[in-house]
């Protein structure tokens, strides 16, 4: 049972603790008490929450409707006002008034792109049935092998967002720590491009995009990749790496003098003395930066593939507003609960490598 | 025969205009090899500046360092040093933080040769135990002997340590005393020892030579304290030669002491403050 514990608080759900000890009837009335103030409140304001939202929907819902049947009523006349009133109130879909979506209507959405995805994945896994004798043969015979083009489901799009996010994330930290360390390193060179570093940081992400395509489009040209992915990609690298350049520099010049008395009197040479002493000593800040790198490239993401219009949530969210379907405003809400929930299991994902990487958290 | 390590005229001072601190001044010191000595000061006498000289982190202003007749430039192997608080890597077992000072030392050591001689200095300070565990791992105590086996690790000409003992409690501190004094005799290492306790110098060195209190610190008049090897603290405490060499060292310290108290001396004028009394407001019960 420790060991269920301690598991739980490696992975941040250290707030089960009490329940499993209430449950096996350990130090009860503290664990009560700690019960009701971890869980039992935070699930309560949960609701409270989801009332809310229901209270500001239903009166957002109200507001359209007399709207929508006063101009019924100027335009076609009383008659069709009130068969306009009678269709609303009778909560067909075709006559629904365009107002914020009640958490219900959210779970109808959020269930509606579920069974979309379905269909979509049976239609797929057909069609590559349909097509696996053939593209055996184009391949044998050298020709690129037919793929599916239809329409991505929503999963589809997590999938391709988050492909998009880890590319990114990973040039920024393949860019910004090797850079970090060398900076760190030498004052001299740290003062000499602190200007540049100060004025691209606030650059916004529509922006590095700009930049991006104008030299991507140069360079690919002629190729036939993945456009789009690669200007995102690349964007969101740029957009996030300053956290983890600025963390990286900051924790190489600021390492404990002691450490590198150490290694002076050692008389390390330079690269043990930077990959034995130096580059652990900074881990934690290194961590630092990158997971602040992982939250920042997981925010401009959504912005930069709603420009870029390079598939993904985005794009998703932007289609939909585009769309203008009953369920449309649903489905932008189910999207910002993923986006948020992905952006905070990223987070948490970060925090537990750093926790195995560090030496002080041991 | 020249002496062992010798310095000569060195001074040091940190900062520069209005601001500068000459913190050493014309410091003049012979050691010969396998002597034991103890620099005792008061706190704030240039007692770490002036390890770090001799170790190589800082170089003198004026006057030179030589060990075995050669100019000490930079740090260096052939002189071992043990800070005050520890400064062992952290991210590193205790295996680990001696293997970094071997490897750097007899980088030709093999796989077995090197794990031998780890265990070889870590066994020393009586260790073993934990050579796996982190340095986090262990009580402040335990981390002090790390850190003396890995300077004894290096195979170093001259044992530095910068008050390797103050940050202990005194239980700790008296057991790694007696350790310290054994593993001097067992390794027949020159050992110099920056202390501000004088009980300790006293109890270990050959030789205990005041630091007079800075700025412009520098070397007072030696005692040679001639008690017999090995030596017992008991047994020493209740010597009356030891009472007596450490009133002197005491009356000394305390002389050069006052002598720096009186320069510091302010006359203070404190505001004249009268309580003002308004009659009206007390009724006093007779």
């Amino acid at each position: 049972m420790e060991r269920v514990i301690k598991a739980l608080k490696w992975i941040g759900l250290g707030f089960f603790e009490p329940l499993i000890m209430l449950i096996q009837g350990k130090e009860v009335e503290k664990n009560i008490r700690l019960v009701f103030r971890q869980i039992i409140v935070p699930v309560l304001s949960v609701f409270i929450f989801l009332g809310a939202c229901n209270i500001g929907a239903d009166y957002l819902f109200k507001v359209e409707r007399d709207r929508k049947i006063e101009k019924t009523r100027t335009v076609q006349g009383d008659a069709a006002a009130k068969q306009m009133q009678e269709c609303i109130d009778s909560g067909d879909e075709s006559c629904k008034p365009n107002s914020l979506p009640s958490p219900a209507d959210v779970k109808k959405g959020a269930i509606s792109l579920w069974e979309d995805h379905k269909s979509i994945s049976a239609k797929k896994s057909a069609f590559k049935e349909k097509t696996a004798a053939i593209n055996k043969k184009r391949k044998e015979a050298g020709q690129k092998a037919i793929v599916y083009t239809g329409r991505p489901s929503f999963v589809d799009q997590i999938y391709t967002s988050l492909k998009t996010v880890f590319a990114g994330f990973l040039l920024a930290a393949l860019l910004a720590i090797p850079a970090g360390i060398v900076l760190g390193l030498s004052e001299t060179l740290r003062t000499s491009i602190n200007w540049i570093i100060q004025i691209l940081k606030p650059v916004s992400p529509v922006v590095w995009l700009l930049l991006v395509s104008m030299v991507v489009k140069t360079v690919l040209a002629n190729s036939d990749s993945d456009k789009s992915f690669v200007i995102s990609f690349i964007s969101v690298g740029l957009c996030s790496m300053w956290a983890t350049l600025v963390n990286t520099a900051m924790g190489v010049s600021s390492v404990d003098q002691d450490y590198l008395n150490v290694s002076k009197v050692l008389r390390l040479g330079v690269f043990s003395n930077v990959f034995k002493v130096i580059l652990p000593a900074s881990i934690p800040m290194i961590f630092t930066g990158l997971r602040i790198t992982l939250s920042v490239s997981w925010m401009v993401l959504i912005a930069i593939e709603l420009l870029a219009q390079s598939p993904g949530l985005g794009s998703f969210v932007w289609e939909e507003f585009q769309n203008g379907a009953n369920d449309s405003n649903a489905k932008i809400i189910v999207a910002m609960f993923v986006i948020g929930i992905i952006g905070f299991m990223l987070d948490r994902i970060m925090m537990f490598i750093q926790k195995l990487a560090s030496f002080d958290s041991k | 025969m020249a002496a062992f390590l010798e310095l000569r005229n060195v001074s040091k001072s940190y900062g520069s205009g209005d601001t500068m601190v000459d913190v050493l001044k014309n410091v003049n010191l012979t050691i010969e090899e396998g002597e034991f000595i103890a620099i005792v000061g008061f706190t704030g006498s240039g007692k770490t500046t002036l390890i770090s000289l001799i170790a190589g982190l800082i170089e003198p202003d004026e006057g030179e360092i030589l060990l075995k007749g050669k100019k000490v430039n930079g740090p260096g192997p052939d002189r071992g040093v043990v800070f005050q608080n520890y400064s062992l890597l952290p991210w590193l077992s205790v295996r680990g933080n001696v293997e970094l000072a071997v490897k750097q030392v007899f980088p030709k050591l093999n796989k077995t040769e090197l794990a031998a001689h780890v265990e070889k200095f870590v066994g020393m300070v009586n260790l073993t135990p934990a050579l796996q565990k982190n340095p986090t791992q262990l009580s402040g105590g335990m981390r002090q002997r790390v850190s003396v086996a890995r300077a004894l690790a290096m195979d170093p000409e001259i044992l530095l340590l910068d008050e390797p003992l103050s940050a202990l409690d005194a239980l700790t501190r008296g057991s790694l005393q007696i350790e310290i004094e054994r593993i001097w005799r067992e390794s027949k290492k020159t050992i110099m020892l920056i202390t501000n306790d004088v009980d300790e110098g006293i109890l270990l060195a050959d030789r205990v030579i005041p630091l007079t209190p800075g700025p412009n610190a520098t070397l007072g008049t030696e005692f040679k304290i001639g008690f017999e090897r090995p030596r017992n603290k008991i047994a020493i405490n209740a010597d009356p030669n030891f009472k007596k060499e450490r009133n002197a060292i005491l009356a000394y310290l305390d002389e050069v002491g006052e002598h720096r108290g009186a320069s510091k001396e302010e006359e203070f004028v404190l505001p004249d403050i009268q309580p003002i009394v308004k009659p009206n407001r007390f009724v006093i019960n007779r």
